[in-house]
């Protein structure tokens, strides 16, 4: 494989400002398949901001953005997510009122095609459709591990089992890149090491991870390669290990905390 | 699997069948009944409770699945009423068939709701319910209006002398004689709207159990969630404006042929919060629910209608409120209770009941777990 065949995701001086406030300025990194790439930064730096301008929910103002070697300029959420990015959501997004089951069931929707005429006769094609929707949901429901019964509705779920849901529900897109805003936030340790193992399984199956995350320890431990956010501006990326010693990381960031 | 006994299944089927039976008998049995007990006017309005489900269950669609809450709805059946009025009727001496007009009503509306639907679709919530309202009242102006230069829908004055609902030979708009039986019209209107509520409530359940119906559920769900999932939302919520009008636009269709004569007054915006009502007091995005919410609310005003007047005169020896003034209020109250001691609506949708019994995935895992633990 060529180098730049390797590259999944390519983000070159992307810029996104709201009003006068310059969220993001000049942001390039690249992603690589199969890799495990996070991206840290103290509140306010802009990673979610990053995140939503790669999947399209917010349009970038400068810039370029190349996902598996096509350029995607002010594109809507669902045509990435055709593309192949699928996303998590830092303050969960479920389809509350729906099973889990039907949750993990949406998620196919882009990836099948019956229509109203499909759904009305229920011919054989709609029918072995519907029944491999099903099949694949609960396969997922299982490969996240959700214990909950499946068709117990979304917001009775346990917190860990939401986000698990959502990962499953993101995975159900068949997507290149599976993208995670914040999927540790509020777990507990064991849930965070029961999670760090389900994104390397994730990761095993070929499915590229970008995660935000503010648990350090859960970054250095997982990512591949780190980029480092501070003021809308990358100012580190590398291997963790390097990262950590970065002096403008631990300044902006680290130090903080550490000293 | 379940595991449950096959002499149970059995049974379980053979009591499925009786009640589906007797259920039959009942529904083909209903307008002779009501005719015996209550007289012919109580039929009609039977009909009208029909037709009154079917828009109930259009919206649904819009309302209950989509979560786009629709207050202009009953412009879509007004399209199709005067489609079939305008095409079936001396006022410009066209008498098309019913099966060319009704259908045409209905994509008729189809088109408008998509006309709707359109400059609508970044509108959410209460702005959204504002817009349609606008909308509602637009084309009832238009049909108050039509009427100078060009006469087309004759105004307030509305369209008289429309073609009754005639198939083939069979008109639908006089008494008829079959298997020894007097079929009067109204009762043989009530076997068409039977039989087209019936079909709108199969097509109901088949999408709501389908790839589209989950598209529409994860909109009103979250938005945001739902396009991140890639659902193209534009197109499917303009498919749900679309799907919810057709319905209307026939129930409209059969109104005009039905009534004989249509105005825009029967277009107002009262009809539209009345289907509202029926859809939310009867449980949002549960077909049961609606039908149950669409009987009760045509059929409570009327039994107040008739039941205000004797029932003050039995208590104080005369009448003190006047009993139409005195329906609208207890009907009023009447909704208010309802939303208080059970605000999913009557009979809210089958998914909490879902969680409360087991089910195979409960017996899966118990089996799960078992073979864990042997392990």
């Amino acid at each position: 494989m060529t180098a730049a065949n390797n590259v999944l995701l390519d983000l070159s001086g992307v810029g996104k400002r709201f009003g006068g406030l310059a969220a993001l300025s000049d942001v390039s990194l690249h992603i690589r398949r199969g890799e495990i790439y996070g991206l840290i930064g103290p509140n306010g730096a802009g990673k979610t901001t990053l995140f939503n301008v790669v999947t399209g929910l917010y349009q970038m103002d400068d810039g370029q953005f190349t996902f598996d070697g096509i350029a995607y300029d002010r594109c809507k959420p669902h045509v990435l997510a055709q593309a192949g990015i699928a996303r998590t959501f830092q303050n969960i997004r479920l389809f509350a009122n729906m099973s889990a089951l039907e949750n993990v069931m949406v998620g196919r929707h882009l990836r099948t095609r019956a229509g109203i005429w499909g759904a009305l006769t229920r011919n054989a094609g709609a029918r072995a459709e519907e029944r491999a929707i099903v099949k694949r949901a609960r396969d997922l429901l299982h490969y996240v591990g959700i214990a909950s019964p499946h068709q117990t509705l979304a917001k009775h779920l346990s917190y860990g089992e939401q986000r698990r849901l959502e990962i499953a529900r993101a995975l159900a897109t068949d997507p290149k890149l599976l993208a995670l805003d914040e999927p540790a936030a509020g777990m507990n340790a064991t849930e965070t090491e029961s999670l760090k193992a389900l994104l390397q399984t994730i990761r095993a199956s070929g499915v590229t991870v970008l995660l935000i995350e503010h648990d350090v320890k859960l970054i250095l431990g997982l990512c591949d390669r780190v980029a480092v956010l501070d003021y809308g501006r990358k100012i580190a990326e590398g291997v963790p290990e390097e990262v950590r010693r970065n002096p403008a990381v631990i300044a902006a960031y680290l130090g903080g905390e550490a000293a | 699997m379940r595991n449950v006994p096959d002499s149970l299944l059995r049974h379980d089927k053979r009591h499925a069948w009786i009640a589906f039976a007797a259920l039959a008998i009942m529904l083909l049995a209903l307008p002779f009944a009501t005719d015996a007990l209550l007289g012919r006017g109580w039929v009609r309005i039977v009909d009208f409770a029909l037709l009154y489900i079917m828009l109930a269950l259009g919206l649904n669609i819009v309302v209950g699945y989509a979560g786009l809450l629709d207050l202009g709805y009953i412009a879509f059946f007004a399209v199709g009423a005067y489609c079939y009025a305008l095409l079936g009727s001396p006022q410009f001496g066209l008498h098309w068939p019913f099966w060319i007009v009704l259908p045409l009503g209905a994509l008729l509306a189809c088109v408008f709701g998509v006309l709707l639907g359109a400059p609508t679709l970044k509108l959410r919530g209460d702005y959204l319910a504002i817009v349609t309202l606008g909308f509602g009242e637009i084309i009832r102006i238009f049909l108050n209006n039509l009427n100078a230069p060009v006469n087309i829908t004759n105004g307030p004055q509305g369209i008289s002398m429309i073609d009754p609902v005639r198939i083939g030979g069979f008109s639908l708009g006089s008494t008829h004689e079959l298997f020894g039986l007097t079929f009067p019209s109204v009762h043989l209107y009530y076997y068409l709207f039977l039989c087209v509520t019936l079909l709108v409530i199969f097509v109901s359940l088949r999408l709501e159990d389908s790839r589209i119906g989950r598209a529409w559920m994860a909109i009103r769900e979250d938005e945001v969630a739902a396009e991140a999932m890639g659902i193209n939302t534009r197109n499917i919520k303009l498919l749900a404006f679309a799907m919810g009008a057709t319905f209307g636009g026939a129930a409209g269709g059969l109104f005009a042929g039905f009534q004989g004569f249509i105005s825009p007054e029967s277009f107002g915006l009262t009809e539209s919060v009345m289907i509202v009502c029926m859809v939310v007091l009867g449980g949002m995005g549960n077909i049961r629910g609606v039908v149950l919410g669409g009987v009760l609310l045509v059929l409570l005003p009327e039994a107040l209608r008739h039941g205000a007047g004797p029932a003050q005169h039995a208590l104080f020896g005369k009448t003190l409120i006047d009993p139409e003034s005195l329906r609208m209020l207890l009907f009023g109250l009447a909704l208010i209770v309802v939303m208080l001691v059970r605000p999913a609506g009557l009979w809210p949708s089958t998914q909490r009941r879902r969680e409360l019994s087991p089910d195979e995935d409960v017996v899966h895992q118990e089996q799960d777990t078992v073979y864990d633990s042997s392990k």
